[in-house]
């Protein structure tokens, strides 16, 4: 399964670059990514968030990185969804900053965990990886990932949080 | 504390609620002072605007004074008194930086609702249901204010809540329908409804140099506002047929502009009002567009339409050939209030416009479900609700 999404980030390209770059930074915008760690230079193991508490887990490595125009990856044999991914970091025309293009491809797992994930990655998977790239444009440009009354766990009606459910 | 909560068509209640809270480090907190019911709520309280959810807080118009800022927050202090523009926006994006607030890029976190309706999301705002962010409005004692940095403006003392609190939403939404228009010189400016919008409208076209406003209703104390206190001529619609009227009183060039302040839920007469109303109720159609295809008739050729009235949706029957063979121009958007506030604020304190003779209606907070009651079936005269949250010690 194949998913692409843009965004235009008003922020320059080596700005991007450079957060993408920390796997740290990533985990606060991903949102279904509990965390991210390196563990080596070109290394980093992957802690997902499935569906009733389940998790799926992987190693990544990244397989080619132009600095300031494009990091690749792919997830290392043994992952319970085998994935690669790349992003793009292409300067947006006259003054509107970067376009981030975003190519995620999964593999239909073996097992049955692994179909359940891949079954809640199918629900939605634009929807989702575009969210977190709206995620990361808040960050960027803003300094804060855009909060309303709506977006808090667990959240009903546009009302404050800590009523009664 | 106590806020006016939607739970279904004609249906609002105050309720008590949790106080809201600084969730960003950019948000305040404010007490809301003053607070209006907004013609575009009465889509809401009609049950036109889609995905809301019954608890929702409503209300886009109000002010008051800063309680509490976030960490990032260098420009208010609590005690500040400000008016809180409709549009949520963050000033950072490149709509925002081009002054094109109500496009904020980053504001509506449900933005995929918006996208899913009009291909691309408009800015949040405040308590106008959850496609347009899910944010909690300020027909409330308290409300948040994200980006509390960009939008709110600070209020000298020397002015009264009934001056200032139509910066919110209403004077520049008006001002804006005028500007619109591009007016020059003998220019004449036609506008459909004499609502809030409306009687702002006239006023923008004259300060912007219109030579002529004439304003359209249906409603005689609405349109004797409009002579009286926007100096228009009028007509009512349901006394003669609009075309025919604006024809003869422009030497049958037609209105050099021509306004839409009433939206999607026209009143009207004829064949095709009807049929509106009937798709409207079973949905096959979002709006009823009587007086936007008034507008689009009567302009002169090459004149300019102006949309400030609120859609939702889809339309039926729109002679858009009329505006392609004609050359009209067509201009439209929630208002950019943060753009219009230092101005208009500026005209309020040299006494070159005076809002506060649309108000008909003041009332406590506790009493909005008959303001949108009064307000919705046009009684008493009503033009303008305000509404007053009381405040325990």
């Amino acid at each position: 399964m194949d998913v692409r999404r843009a965004v235009t980030i008003l922020r320059p390209a080596e700005e991007l670059y450079r957060f993408w770059h920390d796997p740290a930074n990533l985990a606060r915008v991903f949102d279904n990514v509990e965390s991210i760690e390196s563990t080596g230079e070109r290394r980093s193991h992957w802690r997902v968030k499935g569906p009733m508490g389940v998790t799926a887990e992987w190693d990544a490595e990244i397989t080619e990185d132009r600095p300031n125009e494009l990091i690749a990856w792919r997830s290392l044999p043994g992952a319970t969804v085998e994935n690669s991914g790349s992003v793009r970091f292409t300067p947006a025309p006259g003054d509107r900053g970067t376009e981030i293009l975003v190519d995620l491809h999964y593999q239909d797992p073996a097992g049955s965990v692994g179909t359940m994930i891949a079954k809640v990655f199918r629900q939605a998977p634009g929807q989702q990886l575009l969210d977190d790239l709206r995620a990361l444009k808040q960050l960027m440009e803003t300094g804060e990932v855009t909060q309303s009354d709506s977006t808090l766990p667990g959240a009903g009606p546009a009302q404050p949080p800590g009523g009664t459910p | 504390m106590k806020a006016t909560c939607w739970y279904g068509k004609e249906d609002v209640r105050v309720e008590e609620v949790p106080d809201p809270q600084i969730l960003n480090p950019r948000d305040a907190i404010v007490r809301v002072t003053a607070t209006a019911i907004c013609g575009s709520d009465l889509h809401i309280y009609d049950g036109y605007i889609p995905s809301m959810k019954g608890g929702d807080i409503l209300g886009h118009e109000f002010m008051g004074e800063v309680v509490e800022v976030g960490a990032a927050i260098k420009t208010l202090v609590p005690g500040d008194r400000v008016v809180v523009p409709f549009p949520i926006s963050c000033g950072d994006c490149w709509s925002c930086r081009r002054g094109l607030f109500s496009l904020c890029e980053n504001s509506n976190p449900n933005a995929w609702m918006a996208e899913e309706l009009w291909g691309h999301s408009p800015a949040g705002i405040y308590g106008y249901s959850h496609l347009l962010g899910g944010y909690a409005g300020g027909q409330a004692e308290y409300a948040r204010v994200p980006y509390a940095d960009v939008g709110p403006i600070t209020i000298p003392a020397g002015l009264t809540d009934e001056q200032v609190v139509f910066l919110s939403d209403i004077l520049p939404t008006g001002y804006m329908a005028a500007e619109h228009c591009d007016i020059h010189a003998g220019d004449v400016v036609a506008v459909w409804g004499c609502g809030p919008v409306g009687q702002f409208a006239i006023a923008g076209a004259y300060l912007l140099g219109a030579d002529r406003v004439i304003a359209i209703d249906r409603l005689p104390y609405r349109l004797k506002m409009a002579r009286e206190k926007g100096r228009a001529e009028t007509i009512n619609y349901e006394e003669c047929d609009v075309l025919d009227a604006l024809k003869e009183m422009t030497g049958g060039r037609g209105p050099d502009a021509c306004i839409d302040a009433v939206g999607m839920e026209a009143h009207g007469t004829g064949p095709a009002a009807v049929m509106d109303r009937v798709q409207q109720a079973v949905r096959l159609e979002t709006g009823r567009p009587t007086a936007l295809r008034q507008v689009i008739m009567a302009c002169r050729n090459g004149g300019t339409v102006s949309v400030a009235g609120v859609y939702g949706g889809f339309l039926n029957e729109i002679p858009f050939g009329s505006i392609m063979n004609r050359s009209l121009t067509v201009r439209s958007g929630q208002t950019h209030v943060q753009r219009y506030l230092r101005p208009l604020l500026e005209l309020i304190e040299k006494g070159k416009i005076d809002p506060t003779y649309i108000i008909t209606h003041r009332l406590s907070l506790d009493e909005a479900p008959h303001g949108y009651e009064i307000f919705k079936h046009k009684l008493d005269d009503c033009v303008k609700v305000l509404l007053y949250p009381t405040h325990q010690a």
